[in-house]
């Protein structure tokens, strides 16, 4: 048998034995299960990767179940492995096993541990029937399934109301996404007869051009499955305007956020992209929407990311950024760099997030910057791995050698410029200054947390720890209400608290990580994006464009450097702002006050959606609740019928007088009716 | 000549005396009793005056049978009775409502 049998399947074993027969083997073995899967797959995972950076290795399909016979639609569950399914196995396996380990140390206090190993295990499992479908149905299965295991996870605490709230937030704009996603592959199904992506893929050229009628209009057929397509792939890589679940998604345990929301389930959407590569190539219109998306999402998340406090939300939004540069990578057509940038961050930021975790476990659960500081002696493995990837997402490196950032960002950002449209044009400037705001934003997260004086003291959490009583609760909340305010005066002080660095199960998978940070872009940059490398090793299974690669290259020398120019810009900003004056944000948030409230309030994106969209469907769902359901279907329907029986109730009980003459009565006048209806009917 | 329409009429004539006795009878439960047995002899009246009529036995020994069971019934009837009395104190039948739903 194939080994992607096992890669995709044991996963699904695991989270079967570890959900439902978790209570019987105990959390020990259900763990134990859940992560030997997951190793066993990252073990057979690299060498088929390697294999095809090797060039050694074919493309195959590997049949598994009939799965649909109806008509002209023929669907069965089949496993493709090639180039792109490969890259994403190791992304996939390795991230979830390295998190399956960590989760051992991270939630060692919880209750509920084998839940959560078996939604991590059905996460992965999910996600690998989604890199390996061979139709769009077997994909659109794996994608409902990893929407379904994030909603799981986001709301894994279900005690906590706000957990929930962000788990449904995620589930409901998914749907949003989901819903443009299913439009496409009905449109597809409608336009090609098949819904098999090689299929599709091979007669998507002999279709460009052609019109299609949809909500009453003539529209170019590529055009509008692409877009359609490209709406689902937004909704789960979080773009613009669908991106409001994912720094909610945070409500998660952190572990979750590493694995889910950072380095696999979101990049689902650039993986689809880059599947399709062929068939969006057709549509010029759908790579521009692509493109601008990609990066108005790269520009707007580094901007919020910027003053945002809460360490895990800086890291969502820079997630987010992160997926507008794959987007608009795809946009311009360089999906090797696209699919090199997913690879690369996948490793740095879910180091970061694990990071961040390793950080949080040392604060006892402290997740406001504002009340770190000075972790840089008190946990050095932590902070040296959080420096590499760093390093990473800020793209350092020099005459092409530098960690995984600094060869797939760049090359994206120069891809963006080579591509010589307008729209390229403006991706790369715009990716330019987001990526000035992804330093900024990097280091500003390292300064606050590892340098400076320790705040540890104003955290109440901390004051927990230190305690163990709840003091008077309500003096705490208080201050804790008016810290909220950026710029208020932080207590500084460690408040008698000793961080403790977080035991080895935490660390390994963060010195693994910190390795692919390091290393991945160097090793790999051949394979993915030259123009030597690339089309041996993609081999068609992405539309890889050797003249971009090489038009990359020949791009001025001011295009090559600017990405490190920023680089440096946004690290001098960072230091001088909070190393060398701490007081100069707060100074700079007096000076530009509106500024710093569009910021905060996320570009108002939330509250424009609850005027838009949430109130007027809470008015609409009241109106149904009390007009529709208890005013008409009640009134008339169970409410009405149970009244109508109450009062023949008493009708027919003033009849049971209990004298037994009158029952005679009765008994005669009915015998008489049955006597002359007999009598004088039947004869 | 005294015909079968005759008995058939006397018959009807007891049974609806006994009918009567039953709706009508707001005093005590013997009286409705009573009214029972009347309405079994009205029953047996016509069980004879047919067999006569028809020639056949038959109606006739059905008629010993129904006066027998009348008699047990009479006799349970008032043994119920007695001790209903001796439990309630009185034998009014408008004050036997304890069915009342």
């Amino acid at each position: 048998m194939h080994p992607i049998i096992f890669i995709v399947f044991l996963p699904l074993l695991a989270a079967i034995v570890a959900g439902l027969g978790g209570r019987v083997i105990g959390k020990t073995a259900s763990k134990v299960v859940t992560t030997g899967s997951l190793f066993v797959g990252a073990l057979l995972s690299w060498p088929i990767f390697l294999s095809y950076v090797a060039g050694s290795a074919e493309p195959t399909v590997v049949p598994v179940l009939e799965f649909i016979k109806s008509g002209a639609l023929d669907v069965d569950w089949a496993l493709r492995v090639d180039t792109l399914t490969a890259v994403m196995l190791v992304v996939v396996t390795t991230v979830s096993s390295l998190v399956h380990l960590y989760s051992w140390g991270y939630m060692e206090e919880d209750p509920s541990q084998p839940r959560f190993f078996a939604y991590l295990s059905l996460f992965s499992f999910a996600m690998l029937m989604l890199v390996t479908a061979d139709s769009l149905v077997q994909m659109f299965f794996g994608w409902e399934g990893v929407g379904l295991a994030s909603y799981l996870l986001i709301g894994f605490w279900y005690h906590k109301p706000s957990a929930n709230a962000a788990a449904l937030k995620a589930f409901v704009v998914n749907r949003v996404g989901d819903f443009g996603f299913s439009l496409g592959i009905f449109g597809t199904f409608l336009v090609f007869g098949t819904v098999s992506i090689p299929a599709i893929l091979a007669a998507s050229p002999g279709m460009a051009g052609s019109s299609i009628g949809f909500a009453g209009l003539r529209v170019d057929t590529m055009t509008l499955l692409c877009l359609l397509l490209f709406v689902g792939a937004c909704g789960k890589s979080a773009q613009l305007g669908l991106h409001t679940w994912l720094p909610d998604a945070m409500e998660g345990p952190t572990p979750v956020s590493a694995l889910i929301h950072a380095a696999t389930m979101v990049t689902a959407g650039v993986f689809m992209v880059c599947r399709l590569s062929p068939m969006f190539e057709t549509s010029g219109t759908a790579m521009t929407v692509v493109t601008y998306v990609g990066a108005a999402t790269a520009i707007f998340a580094a901007t919020v990311g910027t003053v945002q406090n809460d360490i895990k939300r800086v890291i969502a939004y820079s997630t987010c950024s992160q997926l507008g540069y794959m987007f608009f990578a795809a946009g311009v057509g360089a999906y090797g760099a696209a699919m090199f940038h997913l690879f690369t961050h996948a490793f740095f930021k879910a180091l970061l997030f694990l990071g961040a975790g390793s950080v949080i476990h040392a604060m006892h659960h402290e997740q406001d910057m504002r009340y770190y500081g000075a972790l840089r002696k008190e946990i050095p493995i932590t902070f040296w791995t959080m420096i590499a990837g760093t390093l990473a997402i800020t793209g350092v490196g020099l005459f092409g050698v530098g960690f995984a950032g600094y060869h797939s960002k760049d090359a994206i950002i120069e891809s963006a410029f080579a591509s010589g449209t307008v729209h390229g044009t403006v991706a790369y400037w715009l990716g330019v200054f987001a990526a000035l705001l992804t330093s900024f934003y990097s280091w500003r997260l390292i300064f606050l947390t590892f340098y400076g004086k320790p705040r540890w003291a104003g955290s109440e959490h901390i004051q927990h720890a230190v305690h163990h009583v709840h003091e008077d609760a309500g003096e705490i909340a208080s201050d804790h209400d008016s810290a909220q305010d950026h710029g208020a005066a932080t207590v500084e002080g460690t408040a008698g608290y000793h961080p403790h660095e977080s035991p080895w199960v935490i660390l390994v998978p963060l010195i693994l990580l910190s390795l692919g940070a390091v290393f991945a872009g160097f090793l790999f940059n051949h394979s993915f994006i030259q123009p030597e490398g690339g089309p041996e090793f993609w081999r068609g299974s992405v539309a890889f464009s050797e003249h971009l690669a090489h038009a990359m290259h020949e791009v001025p020398a001011w295009v090559k450097w600017s990405p490190f120019a920023v680089m440096l810009i946004g690290l001098g900003i960072a230091y001088r702002n909070y190393i060398v004056k701490p007081d100069a944000p707060a100074a700079f948030v007096a000076m530009f006050p509106h500024l710093h409230r569009f910021l905060m309030h996320k570009w108002y994106f939330d509250e424009l959606y609850d005027v838009i969209f949430v109130r007027p469907a809470m008015v609409l769902g009241r109106f149904f609740w009390k007009r529709g359901d208890e005013q008409i279907i009640d009134r008339f329907g169970p409410h009405g019928a149970a009244y109508a029986v109450g009062v023949g109730n008493r009708i027919t009980a003033r009849l049971q007088s209990g004298y037994v003459y009158s029952y005679a009565l009765v008994m005669l006048l009915g015998l008489i009716g049955a006597a002359t209806w007999v009598f004088w009917w039947i004869q | 000549m005294i015909g079968l329409t005759h008995y058939l009429a006397v018959a009807a004539i007891l049974f609806t005396l006994g009918v009567l006795g039953i709706f009508l009878n707001r005093r005590n439960i013997i009286l409705m009793l009573m009214a029972i047995e009347l309405i079994l002899l009205a029953v047996n009246i016509n069980l004879v005056a047919f067999s006569a009529f028809l020639g056949d036995l038959v109606g006739q020994v059905f008629a010993m049978f129904v006066l027998t069971v009348a008699a047990a019934e009479a006799a349970i009837g008032l043994a119920i009775l007695v001790i209903f009395f001796r439990r309630r104190g009185s034998i009014a039948v408008d004050d036997v409502n304890r069915m009342r739903g």
